[in-house]
């Protein structure tokens, strides 16, 4: 039931203080008891050492008296009111090879008031990986196996039950990517029966560091053997839902991982599977690497939600969900990760049309298997047919299977009415031939 | 967090470095608020208080007593040295660290290297190993010499290749002040070339940096705060244009030239020592922008030199920096990159820039710039939320770019207009230890250098096809 999450590097780290800080608001924005707690217990621990944080808060929660011996507290005892907050400390293990993120991360953490890290889960050392993939995978890895191991190990004795791993991190760097490989390694030897699904962020085309190509390729070649999926946010696609779809005029890194956090737990928060019988999922990882990742030769999922839009404009929209599931369709079938600009040309291929060498036959993105999961409002008359359209998948799973449906009736992150569509697609295998390529000319160069 | 140590040698040496250790401590006193020893300051500087008796160094987070840089001078006569200890900076540097000799090495290469390296090579060790156990990670050591001269070019690179045998993990950076034409040393093309082949050897980057090209950016920017449009004021609190508000009140002739380099090696390592949104470390320099170990000469430029004193600055001004950075009037060695191929190329952005300024910027200045086959798309990129002092962002551009091809083609025809006529020669050949084989040697690696350069530049304009890639058998 409990996910450990191990964030690596730089971007492992920044992310996953962002997706923990959208985990903790969507569960706490006055919504239902059972979906706020499934949620607490899938990514926080409650620690007894809440007596820090102190709120008055009037007009959310019952009465209660707190005894105090200092002279000031019984003043305040005797006059007032307060509640005890209790301390929500995240399920995960910070790794970096230099403090400076770690140090950021766990201070914006303990800002927000509602959530922190706990002191003694991070690990980090003096100096960086230097975007050396080789570097990270054979020579800090193996270095720092034990401390990481039993930073990991002591958090999943803190889960009552375990439901899996998601190491998340960048493949361009050095940490992320070869210390990240490596702590993967581990994570599938000394746990080999808990799901691991791999986050992965890919770095922009038109470079964020030099030797990205190699790092990604061996990264990628490596993860592939040992993790159960990978899903992953690209920096460029990401970027473009920030400036045209958000409408900011300046992007910050932050932004984008704000984006990237807001579509990951859209995909992690509680929901209804088929085969949870009625109750919220206490098997979400598991759930979803056997939903999508039908065959050990295709691993590579990537994620899109429908609504995206700046927070000033969510109270003056109404949705529906026939425009919503259609426009996340197209999305799907063009390969777009934004409503703007939606290609509405593309169609699937007529069934006579065969086998074609290209890598996506005229733009359109053939789906291996599709993960939707419906978050809000009505959700349980959302027709969701136009997804299980045979010609949207390959010829030998039939759509039944490569459809799954999990729903939630917890409106999500302040969307009334919101969906995220996992998919295991072609939607990947251009930007990965692109890297791949680059990769080769710049190895095959002399 | 890692530490760096600083080695200046020779008189053109460390006055840079007293100008960088000026700037480094008014960097500090800027961002260092609260007057505590934090892990930004532990990377150049050590806290010691003096009244323990071990001469104790202070751990980070206590209150600064008294800092002591990380650094150890080195100079074969003394003026320099002592100008430094009866300035204002004395306090920041002791006895132990530094070397000095009474009678200079009269601009030859072969006494700097051969004599005094032989003699004072242990001492050299020592300071160096000193000033490495004081620190709790090492992870760079930062030389600063000149090339033209006797002690900096000669000592100063056998201090590299001893770096080298004694810390072989640690990165060794290397600041080279290159002569320019109208030197005034006679025997700097010797002194640049056999200094030349030490540094292709040895270092792992190495920053070049020409005189003229310092004196062209001093005075443009005297041009632009004398002849300025009324209305905008230059800001004169920026610690590119002057020293003023430094410590020392009156400013010396090279000051502001030396001023331009301190401010390279700031920003060089502000991302390893403050926050950012990208963080880009110093061993993270050599492995992006080296593809082959002998290439491995780095063009710095250096934006904005000078600010106005507007307090809004439109995103114009923004893009203006980043294509000021590869235009040639701010490169610091005289060369025009655009012209030549692009290696690699690293931009390292310090202040309220985002990564959308920065993508923008990349995606407009790319295709006007001519990047290697292999690499078109290989940029490295640093964010640092800390601007320098009095400016709101900065740049700095280092870029492998075979434009360093004339200034050594240049370099190697002064060498062999005296070497033809074995002029000078002779001071060199009267040290103990010196062949004239080393003069080919230097000569010939040299030679080879620009070979090298020149079979890249030489793929500039034909279309490379893609190399065919392995299939996978189906």
């Amino acid at each position: 039931m409990s996910v450990v999450t191990v964030q690596l590097g730089q971007c492992g780290n920044q992310v996953g203080q962002e997706l923990f800080d959208v985990i903790s608001s969507d569960a706490q924005d006055g919504q239902r008891k059972t979906y706020s707690s499934v949620s607490r217990e899938r990514f926080f621990r409650q620690t007894s050492q809440g007596g820090k944080k102190m709120r008055y808060n009037k007009n959310k929660a019952p009465r209660g008296f707190y005894y105090d011996c200092c002279y000031v507290g019984k003043v305040l005892k005797y006059f007032f009111f307060f509640l005890r907050v209790p301390d929500f400390e995240a399920r995960a293990v910070l790794v970096d090879m230099e403090p400076k993120v770690i140090n950021h991360s766990m201070n914006r953490a303990a800002k927000s008031g509602r959530w922190r890290y706990a002191e003694a889960s991070h690990f980090s050392q003096k100096q960086g990986s230097g975007n050396n993939w080789a570097n990270g995978f054979r020579v800090l890895g193996p270095r720092h196996r034990d401390a990481v191991e039993e930073l990991v190990r002591r958090e999943v004795e803190h889960c009552d039950v375990l439901a899996g791993f998601i190491p998340m991190m960048s493949v361009a760097g050095g940490t992320g990517s070869g210390v990240g490989t490596f702590v993967t390694q581990c994570l599938r030897d000394v746990y080999p029966s808990s799901f691991v699904l791999n986050h992965l962020t890919w770095p922009y085309g038109t470079g964020e560091v030099i030797v990205q190509n190699y790092n990604s390729v061996l990264t990628l070649a490596h993860l592939y053997q040992l993790s159960d999926a990978l899903l992953v946010h690209e920096n460029d696609a990401v970027h473009r839902i920030c400036s045209q779809q958000l409408n900011l005029k300046q992007i910050s890194f932050g932004d984008l991982n704000r984006v990237i956090a807001h579509q990951l737990a859209g995909v992690l928060q509680p929901a209804l599977t088929p085969d949870s019988c009625g109750a919220y999922s206490g098997n979400p990882l598991g759930e979803l690497v056997s939903a999508l990742a039908c065959h050990p030769e295709y691993k590579l999922l990537s994620a899109c939600s429908i609504p995206q839009m700046a927070s000033a404009s969510i109270a003056f929209s109404t949705f529906s969900w026939p425009a919503l599931l259609k426009h996340l369709r197209q999305m799907l079938i063009a390969n777009t990760k934004m409503e703007e600009g939606i290609d509405w040309q593309v169609r699937p291929p007529p069934a006579s049309a065969g086998r074609t060498s290209s890598l996506t036959a005229g733009g359109f993105n053939a789906s291996l298997a599709n993960l939707l999961i419906l978050r809000g409002k009505d959700v349980y008359s959302a027709e969701t047919g136009g997804f299980e359209d045979p010609a949207i998948y390959t010829s030998w799973l039939p759509p039944a299977e490569a459809l799954s449906l999990w729903k939630s009736p917890v409106p999500f992150d302040k969307y009334e009415k919101s969906a995220t569509l996992v998919s295991n697609s072609q939607a990947l295998l251009r930007p990965l031939d692109d890297m791949v390529r680059k990769a080769w000319n710049m190895f095959a160069s002399r | 967090m890692t530490q760096s140590v600083v080695v200046q040698v020779g008189q053109c040496g460390n006055q840079v470095g007293c100008r960088f250790w000026d700037l480094a401590l008014r960097e500090h006193a800027h961002v260092n608020k609260r007057g505590l020893y934090d892990e930004a300051l532990s990377s150049f500087f050590r806290n010691v208080d003096l009244r323990k008796s071990d001469g104790g160094d202070c751990c980070v987070g206590g209150r600064i007593q008294h800092l002591k840089a990380r650094a150890v001078l080195i100079d074969m006569e003394e003026g320099v040295v002592n100008g430094i200890l009866q300035g204002p900076l004395r306090e920041v540097f002791d006895s132990t660290q530094l070397l000095t000799d009474v009678s200079g090495s009269g601009n030859n290469w072969a006494v700097g290297h051969l004599t005094y390296g032989s003699a004072y090579r242990e001492a050299i060790v020592n300071k160096l190993r000193k000033a490495a156990e004081h620190c709790d990670c090492l992870q760079c050591f930062f030389l600063i010499h000149s090339m033209g001269g006797g002690t900096g070019s000669g000592l100063g690179t056998r201090v590299l290749s001893l770096l080298e045998e004694e810390f072989p993990d640690v990165c060794r950076i290397v600041t080279a002040m290159y002569p320019s034409a109208e030197d005034d040393v006679i025997t700097s093309p010797y002194n640049s070339v056999l200094a030349m082949r030490e540094l292709t050897e040895h270092a792992d980057c190495v920053l070049p940096v020409e005189n003229q090209s310092l004196v062209d950016i001093v005075n443009k920017i005297s041009v632009m705060s004398h002849g300025a449009k009324p209305g905008s004021v230059l800001r004169k609190d920026s610690t590119v244009t002057s020293g003023q508000g430094s410590l020392s009140p009156t400013e010396k002739p090279f000051d502001a030239m030396n001023n331009i380099v301190a401010n390279l090696l700031l920003n060089i390592t502000s991302s390893a020592r403050f926050e950012g949104s990208l963080n880009m470390d110093l061993n993270e320099i050599a492995m992006n922008l080296v593809p082959f170990p002998r290439l491995h000469y780095l063009v710095p430029s250096l934006t904005p030199l000078y600010t106005l004193a507007d307090v809004n600055i439109p995103t114009r001004r923004l893009d203006q920096m980043f294509s000021d950075a590869f235009s040639k009037d701010h490169q610091l060695i005289r060369a025009d990159p655009k012209r030549s191929l692009y290696l690699a190329c690293a931009l390292m952005v310090r202040g309220n820039v985002q990564v959308s300024d920065l993508r923008r910027n990349i995606e407009r200045l790319r295709p006007s710039l001519p990047f290697v086959s292999w690499n078109q798309e290989g940029w490295k990129t640093g964010l640092c939320s800390v601007p320098p002092v009095g400016h709101s962002h900065s740049l700095l551009a280092l870029a492998n770019n075979t434009c360093v091809k004339p200034t050594f083609m240049e370099l190697r025809d002064r060498f062999t207009k005296l070497y033809r006529k074995k002029a000078h020669l002779h001071h060199y050949l009267d040290v103990d230890g010196m062949e004239q084989s080393i003069f080919s040697e230097s000569l010939s690696s040299l030679s080879e250098l620009i070979d090298e350069y020149h079979q890249l530049d030489a793929t500039k304009a034909r279309l490379i096809p893609d190399a065919p890639r392995l299939s996978i058998a189906r």
